[in-house]
Order: C-alpha cells, then sequence, then structure tokens
C-alpha cells in the first residue's frame, strides 16, 4: 500500500472511530464543567448501542434508533444526576454502579441479538466535488456519514456555548465555585441536572453510532472500555471542546494504527497510551498556576450543599 | 446632612436572631442619599448582620426596610438587586477562573437570553471604569488580579447593575495603604455621582477619613448615630466598647515566673498570601494570662498557628523555654507540651465520629502508656478518659459516646481535658468560650484560672473584649498584625484598649 | 376529631450499628426485588431462582467450592479496600494491582530459577510488592501533586490490562492455542496446593482470614490505624494533631495494593497456572471488590461475610446460566443494583424520618 493511501486510510478511519469518542467525550466535558463526575458512561453508551441496535432491528429505521439511543443514554443519566446532585451521594460510586448496571442489562437482553445483521443502516456519503481536493477530499467526504459531520459540527457550538455565551458562563461558574454561582441566584442543581442529561444523551448517541453505524452489529460489551477512554480523553483535552475533538481523532488514530504498526511498535503500547496521557496531563496541570488556566473544575466530583453564611 | 430629600435606607426596628444569640436588636438606621455612613463597631457588634438583612441574604425576624420612601420586602440578593441595592462582601464572590467580563456578567439576566452581546458589555464596563477611575483588563481571569484590583471587579459588578446604593464589608482588610487611597478616592467620585455607600469598618482612622456619618454598634444595638465632623477617635472608641462595669473574677495575685515564650519580630503570611503578621515581637512569662485583644481578621489566628506549628513564619524567630522552636512542625511543638485549644472547635478540634475517649488522646497515643509499640493500650485510655470525665465534668452517657452527640460546653471540656492533661507550660487558648452557656463558660474560665495558678503561660486570643480584660494579667493589642501596645490589664482603661484595636498606637503615637 | 398523619424528617447525627445493618440489608432486599422483575421478564419465578442459587452454590460440595475459590479474591481485595476507603483514598484500581502481583508472581515463578521450595513464599513476595508498587504511584502523586486518586487508579487499570496483554502476546508468549494466548505453565514448586478435588487454593484463602483479622486489630488497636481513622473521618482534626497525610496515605495504599497483589498471585499460581489475558485472571474481581467492602462498611472482619456474599452471587451467575438458561450478565445487573441502592440508601442513613400522628 502506497503511503499516500496508507494516511488517507488512516485519517479516514480515525474519524469514523473517532465520531463516538468525540462524542461521549463532548457530553462528559460538560458534565464535568458543571462539577459532576460521571463514571457511569461506559454503562449508558452500551445501553445506547442496544438499544439503538434494537430498535434500527425492528423498526427497519436506523435514525430511530439512533434517536432512542439518545433518550436512553439520557434516562439512564438523569439517575446519575438524581444520586449525584439532589441525594449528594458518592459520584464515583453512582457511576460505577450504572455502568454494571448498563454492562449487565444490555448483555442481558442483548443475547438473542448477536450475530443478527441489520437490515439498513445510515447512508455513507461521498460528496463527488469536494472528494477531489488531495488528501483532505478522500478523508473527509468520501465514505463518511451524517453523523460524523454532525459531530464535527458539535465541536465549534459546543466551544461556543461553553466559552462565549451566558450559558457557558454559568456552568463554568457552578462547577469552580457553586457557592458563589448559587449567591448570584444560579440554581446550581439545574445546571448540574442539564450538564449530566446532555452527557448521557451524548454518550447513549456515540454507542448508538457505534452498534447501528460503524460496523454495524451487536455484540456483547461491544464498547470494549470506550467509556473509560472518554474518561481519560476529557482530561486529555483539558475540558476543552476543540482539544476533545483532536484527542479523540488523535486516540482513535492510534488505535487504529496499533493494529497496522504491530511490526514495529506492539499495539498494546499504542492502546494503552491515552490512558498514560491522561495521567501525564494531570501531572503537568498540576502544578499552581497551570492549575488554574487549564486545570479541572474546581468542585469537580464534590456536591454542594448551600452552608449557612 | 440635609434630610428634606428623604433618606435613602431607613432601617427600623430590625430584628435578626441566630440560636443563641440576638444579632440585631430593634436597630433603627437611617442613611441619607449621597453619603458616606461607616457602621462602625467591634466583633459581633451586629454590622455584617444588620448589612446582610439589608441585602437580602438574611430575613429579619422583625423590622421593616425602608427604601427612598417605600417599604420593601428583601428575599434575596436578587430582590436587593432590583431594589438597586449592591454588596461587596468581604471575602468576594468571584469565580477565579473566569475573567473580570464574565463575572461582571454571571448571573445577570440581560435580557439578551443565552448569548451575550460581549461587544456593548465591554463599551458599558468601560464607561463606568473610566468614569470612575477604576480599570481593569477585562479580559485577565480573575485569579491572576491582585487582590485590590479584585476589590474592583465586586465594585464594577455592582455598578454595572446599577445601583444607587453600595455597601462595603471591611473592604481595607486586604488592601495596601495604595490601594486604600484609591478606594476612597473611588467611593467619593461615587458619592459625588449621587450614589450612597454604607461603610463597615472597625477602623477608626477610616471613619474620620472618609465619612460624613457614622453608626456606632455594640452589641446589637445602635449606641449612637453623628456627624463624623462632631466626633473625634477617642469619642468614638468609648462609644465602641462602652463604659460599663467590668465584673472582674476572683483572681488571685500574679505570680510571675520564668519566661516561658519570647517571640521576636514575627512575619507571617495568611492564606491568601498578604501578611497577616508584621514583626509581631513580645514576651510571656509562667504564671501569666497575656490576653491578645483585637478585631477579628488582625492577624490572631495566624499567631497561634504560628506558635502551634499549623503555619509557617516568614521571618523571626520564637523562643520556648529558651530552646528554639521557630517554624517547629505540630508534632513537635505537641510533644513539646504545648496545649492548643483551637478556634474552630469541631472543624479542628475534635474528630466528631471517633468516641470521647479516642479524641482525649488525640494528641498522646503516640507516647506510653496509651501505646506500648505499635500498639495502643485500651485499658490505660479507657482509664484516662474516665478520668478526664469526672475531673472536667464531661457530661455523656460514657466514655464511648462519638463526640459529636456532646454540647458544645462537654465538646470544649473534652478539648480541654485533652490539651491541659499533661501540665503544658504554654496554652495557646483561641476563643474557649465562644458559643457556649454561662455555666460552661464559667467552667472553662476557671479552668484557665487553675492553669494560672500552677504556672502555665497562656495566651489568650478572645474576640470578647469583657473576657480579655477579665481574665488577663496584661493585654497585648493587635491592630493589621503589629502589637498596638502591651498594657497591664489592672490600670487599663477600655477606651485606651478600644483606641488600639482601631488603629492607634499606645503612648498616643499616631498610625 | 380530627387525626392527622404527617412525617417529619430531620438530620440522624449518628447511625447507630444497628441502623446501618438494617438498612444495608434493605438494600440488598431492593435489589432482590428489583433482579426478581427480571427473572420474572424470563418467565422464571424469582424465589425459584433464588433457591437454585443458593442450593447450587452452597449446597452442592462443587458448587460450594466454586463459591469459596471466588471468595478469595474478594476476601483479599476487599480487606485492602476497607483499609484505603477509611482513609478517604479511593482505590479504584484494585483490578490492576491484582494483575500486577499476577505478573509478579509470574515472573518469580517462570525466571527467577529459584529452588523450589523457595519458590510459592517468593511469588506472595514479589506479588505484594508488585501490588503495592501499582497502588502506590497513584498514592504518591495524591500527596505530592493532588491528583485526583479515582482518575489515576482507573487509568493504571488500564495500563495494567495492556501491559499483561504484552507480555502474554510478546515476550513472556509460550504456547497458543485457538487464539488464546498465554504464558508458559509454571513448575509444579510454583503451583500452590489446593483441597482434594477442588479449585480452592487455601493457603491463599488462610492469608485472606489471617490479614482480615490482622487488619481488623490493626484498625482498632495500634497506633497507624488510629491515625487511619482520623485522617478519614476529619483531615483538618489530623493535621491539628500532627498526623502527617503523605506517610498514612502511602502505608494505606501499600497495602491495599499489595493485598490485590496477593490475590493475583492466588490466581496465577493457585488457578490457573500460568498467566492468562487479563479477563481471564481477574473477572472483575478488583471492582466487585469495591462493593464488598462498601457493604462491609469498611470493616475487614465484615468483609469475610461480604465476600462469601458475593462469591455466592458470582457462583449463582453460572447456575442460573447452566440450569435455567439465564444469560450471566444477570449477576452484573445484581450487582449494579446492590452497590445502587447502598448508595441511594445512604441517605435513609443521614436522615431520619419518623412518622406523627396527631389528634
Amino acid at each position: 500500500m502506497g503511503w499516500e493511501t496508507w494516511i488517507i486510510t488512516t485519517f479516514s478511519r480515525s474519524l469514523a472511530y473517532g465520531t463516538p469518542l468525540l462524542l461521549g467525550t463532548l457530553g462528559e466535558i460538560y458534565a464535568e464543567r458543571s462539577g459532576v463526575l460521571n463514571l457511569g458512561v461506559e454503562g449508558m453508551m452500551i445501553m445506547g448501542a442496544y438499544s439503538a441496535f434494537t430498535t434500527a432491528y425492528i423498526t427497519g429505521n436506523p435514525w430511530l434508533g439512533i434517536l432512542v439511543a439518545a433518550v436512553v443514554g439520557g434516562a439512564f443519566s438523569l439517575i446519575h444526576a438524581f444520586t449525584s446532585v439532589t441525594l449528594k451521594a458518592n459520584q464515583i460510586v453512582s457511576g460505577l454502579s450504572l455502568t454494571m448496571l448498563g454492562l449487565g442489562l444490555s448483555g442481558m437482553f442483548g443475547r438473542g441479538w448477536e450475530g443478527k445483521p441489520l437490515p439498513a443502516t445510515i447512508p455513507k456519503i461521498t460528496i463527488s466535488g469536494l472528494s477531489k481536493i488531495p488528501f483532505l477530499g478522500p478523508i473527509l467526504f468520501e465514505g463518511q456519514n451524517l453523523i460524523v459531520y454532525l459531530s464535527i459540527l458539535l465541536v465549534p457550538l459546543l466551544w461556543y456555548i461553553l466559552y462565549r455565551t451566558r450559558i457557558g458562563i454559568t456552568i463554568r461558574s457552578v462547577g469552580e465555585s457553586p457557592a458563589t454561582a448559587d449567591s448570584l441566584g444560579i440554581n446550581v442543581d439545574r445546571v448540574r441536572y442539564m450538564c449530566v442529561l446532555l452527557g448521557g444523551v451524548l454518550a447513549g448517541v456515540a454507542g448508538g453510532y457505534l452498534s447501528v453505524v460503524y460496523r454495524p452489529a451487536w455484540t456483547e460489551g461491544m464498547t470494549a472500555g470506550m467509556g473509560w477512554i472518554v474518561i481519560a480523553l476529557t482530561i486529555f483535552a483539558f475540558w476543552n471542546p476543540v482539544y476533545g475533538m483532536l484527542g479523540a481523532y488523535l486516540f482513535a488514530a492510534l488505535y487504529h494504527l496499533s493494529y497496522r504498526l504491530q511490526p514495529w511498535v506492539s499495539p498494546e503500547f499504542l492502546k494503552a497510551m491515552p490512558y498514560a496521557f491522561a495521567i501525564l496531563v494531570l501531572i503537568f496541570v498540576s502544578r499552581g498556576t497551570l492549575q488554574k488556566r487549564m486545570g479541572a473544575p474546581a468542585a469537580l466530583s464534590l456536591p454542594y450543599t448551600r452552608g449557612e453564611e | 446632612m440635609d434630610n428634606s430629600e428623604g433618606y435613602a435606607i431607613e432601617l427600623c426596628g430590625i430584628v435578626k436572631r441566630f440560636p443563641g444569640v440576638v444579632a440585631n436588636d430593634g436597630i433603627d438606621l437611617k442613611v441619607c442619599r449621597g453619603e458616606i455612613h461607616c457602621l462602625l463597631g467591634e466583633n459581633g457588634a451586629g454590622k455584617t448582620t444588620l448589612m446582610r438583612v439589608l441585602y437580602g441574604l438574611y430575613r429579619p425576624e422583625e423590622g421593616k426596610i425602608i427604601l427612598n420612601g417605600q417599604q420593601v420586602h428583601m428575599t434575596s440578593p436578587r430582590a436587593a438587586l432590583n431594589h438597586h441595592v449592591g454588596m461587596v462582601h468581604q471575602h468576594f464572590r468571584l469565580v477565579p477562573t473566569l475573567s473580570v467580563e464574565e463575572n461582571i456578567v454571571l448571573g445577570l439576566d440581560e435580557g439578551t437570553g443565552p448569548f451575550v452581546n460581549f461587544r456593548k458589555t465591554r463599551e458599558k464596563i468601560s464607561s463606568i471604569a473610566n468614569e470612575y477611575g477604576l480599570s481593569v483588563d477585562l479580559q485577565t481571569k480573575v485569579w491572576q488580579l491582585a487582590v485590590g484590583q479584585q476589590q474592583r471587579v465586586e465594585i464594577l459588578k455592582a455598578l454595572y447593575r446599577e445601583v444607587d446604593i453600595l455597601i462595603m464589608d471591611e473592604p481595607t482588610s486586604v488592601l495596601t495603604p495604595q490601594e486604600v487611597d484609591q478606594l476612597f478616592s473611588t467611593l467619593r467620585t461615587l458619592v459625588d455621582d449621587g450614589l450612597t455607600i454604607i461603610f463597615i469598618t472597625h477602623k477608626l482612622d477610616e471613619v474620620m477619613r472618609v465619612s460624613d456619618r457614622v453608626t456606632v454598634l455594640r452589641k446589637g444595638k445602635v449606641v449612637s448615630t453623628l456627624p463624623t465632623a462632631e466626633t473625634d477617635k477617642p469619642a468614638l472608641a468609648r462609644l465602641m466598647v462602652g463604659r460599663e462595669v467590668i465584673f472582674r473574677l476572683e483572681k488571685s495575685p500574679l505570680k510571675q515566673r520564668e519566661k516561658i515564650l519570647e517571640m521576636n519580630d514575627l512575619h507571617a503570611l495568611n492564606d491568601r498570601g498578604l501578611p497577616a503578621l508584621r514583626g509581631v515581637s513580645f514576651d510571656l512569662f509562667g504564671g501569666e494570662i497575656l490576653g491578645v485583644a483585637g478585631v477579628s481578621g488582625n492577624g490572631q489566628y495566624e499567631l497561634a498557628e504560628v506558635l502551634t506549628g499549623l503555619r509557617k513564619s516568614t521571618k523571626g524567630r520564637v523562643f520556648l523555654a529558651k530552646k528554639e522552636v521557630t517554624n517547629c512542625s505540630a508534632r513537635e511543638m505537641n510533644d513539646l507540651n504545648v496545649a492548643h485549644i483551637p478556634a474552630e472547635r469541631i472543624r479542628m478540634g475534635i474528630v466528631p465520629a471517633l468516641s470521647i475517649r479516642e479524641n482525649l488522646i488525640l494528641k498522646k497515643y503516640r507516647r506510653p502508656p496509651f501505646s506500648y509499640r505499635e500498639f495502643l493500650d485500651n485499658k490505660e485510655i479507657e482509664e484516662n478518659a474516665r478520668r478526664a470525665m469526672s475531673d472536667y465534668q464531661i457530661a455523656a452517657p460514657s466514655y464511648e459516646t462519638p463526640v459529636k452527640l456532646l454540647s458544645g460546653g462537654n465538646i470544649q471540656k473534652v478539648i480541654l481535658a485533652r490539651e491541659l492533661s499533661e501540665n503544658p507550660n504554654l496554652i495557646v487558648a483561641v476563643h474557649p468560650t465562644y458559643g457556649l452557656d454561662i455555666g460552661a463558660t464559667e467552667q472553662v474560665r476557671q479552668i484557665l484560672l487553675a492553669q494560672r495558678e500552677r504556672g502555665a503561660a497562656t495566651l489568650l486570643i478572645s474576640e470578647d473584649l469583657e473576657e480579655i480584660m477579665t481574665l488577663s494579667d496584661r493585654i497585648l493589642v493587635i491592630f493589621n498584625g503589629e502589637v498596638m501596645g502591651i498594657l497591664d490589664a489592672e490600670s487599663a482603661e477600655i477606651e485606651e484598649i478600644g483606641l488600639m484595636m482601631a488603629g492607634t498606637r499606645h503612648k498616643g503615637e499616631e498610625l | 376529631m380530627k387525626r392527622r398523619v404527617g412525617f417529619k424528617v430531620e438530620r440522624r447525627p449518628v447511625a447507630s450499628g444497628r441502623v446501618v445493618f438494617f438498612v444495608s440489608l434493605l438494600a440488598i432486599f431492593a435489589a432482590l426485588v428489583v433482579a426478581g422483575i427480571f427473572f420474572r421478564i424470563y418467565g422464571v419465578s424469582p424465589i425459584h431462582a433464588y433457591q437454585l442459587i443458593l442450593r447450587g452454590s452452597l449446597g452442592s460440595r462443587f458448587g460450594l467450592t466454586e463459591t469459596v475459590r471466588r471468595v478469595i479474591p474478594l476476601l483479599l481485595c476487599g480487606v485492602g479496600l476497607t483499609i484505603a476507603f477509611r482513609a478517604l483514598f479511593w482505590n479504584i484500581g484494585a483490578e490492576g494491582q491484582l494483575l500486577m502481583g499476577a505478573v509478579a508472581a509470574a515472573g518469580v515463578a517462570l525466571f527467577s530459577g529459584l529452588p523450589g521450595p523457595l519458590l510459592l513464599p517468593a511469588m506472595f513476595i514479589g506479588g505484594f510488592i508488585g501490588g503495592a508498587t501499582w497502588g502506590l504511584i497513584p498514592a504518591i502523586l495524591k500527596v505530592m501533586l493532588g491528583l485526583n486518586d479515582v482518575i489515576t487508579t482507573l487509568m493504571m487499570n488500564y495500563i495494567a490490562i495492556y501491559f499483561v496483554e504484552w507480555l502474554i502476546h510478546g515476550p513472556w508468549k509460550g504456547p497458543t492455542a485457538r487464539g488464546f494466548a498465554y504464558t508458559d505453565t509454571f513448575p509444579r514448586a510454583a503451583w500452590l496446593p489446593t483441597i482434594y478435588g477442588t479449585r480452592i487454593h487455601w493457603p491463599t484463602l488462610v492469608l485472606g482470614l489471617v490479614l482480615a483479622v490482622v487488619m481488623y486489630i490493626m484498625v482498632t488497636r495500634t497506633r497507624i490505624g488510629f491515625e487511619i481513622r482520623v485522617i478519614g473521618e476529619n483531615p483538618d482534626a489530623a493535621r491539628f494533631a500532627g498526623i502527617s497525610q503523605l506517610k498514612t496515605t502511602l502505608i494505606v495504599m501499600l497495602i491495599s495494593g499489595g493485598f490485590a497483589g496477593l490475590a493475583g498471585v492466588g490466581e496465577v499460581a493457585g488457578i490457573h497456572m500460568r498467566l492468562l489475558g487479563p479477563t481471564n485472571i481477574s473477572m472483575g474481581y478488583g471492582y466487585t471488590a469495591i462493593i464488598v467492602a462498601w457493604l462491609a462498611r469498611r470493616n475487614p472482619l465484615a468483609v469475610i461475610v461480604t465476600s462469601l456474599l458475593f462469591g455466592v452471587i458470582m457462583t449463582g451467575g453460572d447456575v442460573i446460566k447452566v440450569s435455567l438458561g439465564l444469560p450471566f450478565q444477570l449477576i452484573n445487573v445484581f450487582n449494579g443494583l446492590i452497590l445502587f441502592f447502598l448508595i441511594g440508601s445512604e441517605i435513609l442513613l443521614r436522615y431520619k424520618i419518623s412518622f406523627l400522628l396527631r389528634r
């Protein structure tokens, strides 16, 4: 395979595989920015994958499947929001239990669905004019699909909302200093619910994409730890949607390359990279000013109760 | 002040109660439009509480708030802002990682929905900033700003919301002298433009410098309201601390023994990195109680923390019985038998979920007879608990009871039992009777006096001036991290102390 | 005469042991009920299913041994986690620490060249060190740099998983059978003795029971145990008392990681006799141990009971698969439900609801 083709294929596959990573990360970024750590992403993704597949199979409509996945992911996340924000319970344990539940439920119900072929999936899109652009053309405009494009468009949108609108300022204040936000009349709980919900919806769609578009097929446990990569990615992205996009495609490329580069670099090494990177990033931002500049939202994973002055 | 225009603010009969204390006891206050009105008082006088009522953070049990002739119900800070009342708190309400303009706009509903027209915002902020000389780079993140600039952001926040009335709670406590000058000139400009300013302070200097009228509060009541021009510092000091007869406890005559503590030119920073102690020096002798008087926030807590190893000093030396202990750790000070009765009883002084007997050995568990090698000797610990509970009359079902179930007084007695049982030579006691009922307060004071009899040197830090005057042999007054003077307690005049607490150096030296 | 019934909710200052026990039972019961719904969906009576599980995991000789075999790693990991949780160190990384213990043991077994009798002790020591090292890294990162313990321990899990994968596909590759990769079989001297006819590697079991007791004594009767408890209850008071957060955190993770490492040794030296793929070594023991420790309310002795409970549950998964044709995954659902109801029920511990009857 010529070099050119090799690069194009790599990038093209990275785009495809990176899309669910991107969607999950965008959602988790918003949840964590509001101060809630959602370790249930893996569970929401797999439930999204399962519900999307079965819906698409039964109705023959892949888009309906994706929609149902979004709803299911959202519903799961509301449970997490309830325990974390309203009951103010331990967010870590809540998220873990939802992941266990998600993996268990999907594995349980999904037993009969393995190996079934999906009658229809969303169409591949090739834009003939644009696909002639050297390099970028074949990567971006040949054989991708609507969800890939939508997810790319989500990035500037979510970036803009987070950094340039009132909503974004509100979200960031809730995650950094909920007491201050509360004293200015902001409803901290409501903001957190909304952000966690967004995270769940996007995680569900990510899972649905996997089972309805990327494969398409259903296998038990098919998310294969993607949810945990999302957690790592959120940190790697410094909680910024744009870096999240770069990171998602980078990690997807690493995954794709892990098989390609097998003769030279061990695939396990590449697969472990995302996790190691996340720790390195955390170390990097741990020093004083860097923490404030690019670090985690200060109130992350801490439940907020209004105290007496 | 010309009141033909009507008062901007009238507070009538405000009563605000908290469990165990009446913070505001029927306060009447009238503030004229366009004046700078100072609220003066020492700790616990009720100034901040009163302003929080005005700002809608607290709801009063009784009383009315009348703004420009109309009664209003301040249900929340949002309501206050709707009535054009703004407040700059002592501890800023800013989100450090957001920029200045983002902080100014935070929580505001400008009717533009989710979008912020930053161009318009910047224009508006810039014009306000220029008008009042409050320049700040709008896009810097707040954590990068100096404290004085952060305060400007808070003021801009209020002005952006078009307030007519601005409340400032102890604004100069975090500023350098130059920043204080700038603040005062800003306030003058604001007032010239028609704003009304209420300024909470305990510093007489500032009252004289910047206010038109001043109201003195003491123990939740208004003592007097007067035009600043018609009074002076000594008079205000007298009003602030009062001249009622102090009930002196039965105290044996002072038997001063050898010097136990020597503190030399101590400097230290507070949690925000600002200087808290600026060259504190004093000696402390066995058998005496040295009371540290001062308004909260002038360095006394940092002093206690430095002495007990919980805070590092940046300069200066400390000697305990001739041995240098500068910057020793908490454990080392512990081993040197320094007792610490902390300001925050529950947060620092006890482990709430653990039992009484476990809390009693919190500091001594490493030493025999309570432990042998790695193991704790439970028999000894129980015996110790039994003894402590009877000696100190700690009322509880048993020594297994978790400490958090005890009353405030009993918790304090557990702490005292723990700290004092090894006959310490230095005791650092911070607000030992805060929040305790009369009976418990009595007991604690007796315990401290007994320690004094035994020959311990006690540093008593308290916001209760009466307590200091009653218990102490000598009184050190701290202001702005410096020692204003050390007086003999018997002969000290309370006005003198009041003056020092508010910034005047002893023996007439002006600050 | 009017009768008014209402209830008031007030904060409960301290939850007595009885209340805690009762609430835990309530959570398990709730999980049983909800799981019962799933049984119904498959057309199986939940009572029947639960009976089968109990009989299958405790009633038959084979079932009992399978249960005990699963209890061993749960016990070891669980005890270690109670110590970590007591010091408020959220060790989600027991899975990775277990694997690193297994790696160390495999390394010693296959390559150390030690004489026979020394092999097993060396493997245990190596396994402890392997797991402890893996646990100390996040501990150091937390104490020195303030890094979030949940995230670091979680990430370390995956690094460990891929490390094992690399070893068995790469430098330590042994014979490959049908796409599964594993190392050579350990020498005989490196095999843990098992109870005749079963897979219960009893030395590890005994080790686990002993350590549970030792840890209980440590927590209640020693100085370091006291320090751990103080830090876990009130870090400010700990600082006030001069307790070193650094030292205590490191010791705690040394223990927690080390114990998980021991569990890993048990698995590779007692069950598989070789280093396998990570999901074959640990069937999520590290994560299930979190529930084990949580349910035991951080009491090392209680872990003996809760690990038995989860051993039963895990064996129950096999039972329902074989006897009822139900998916094994139901067990994960059940575990998730228990954990979920446990934390949900904590609100009952914090608040007391009392009913008022007023005339």
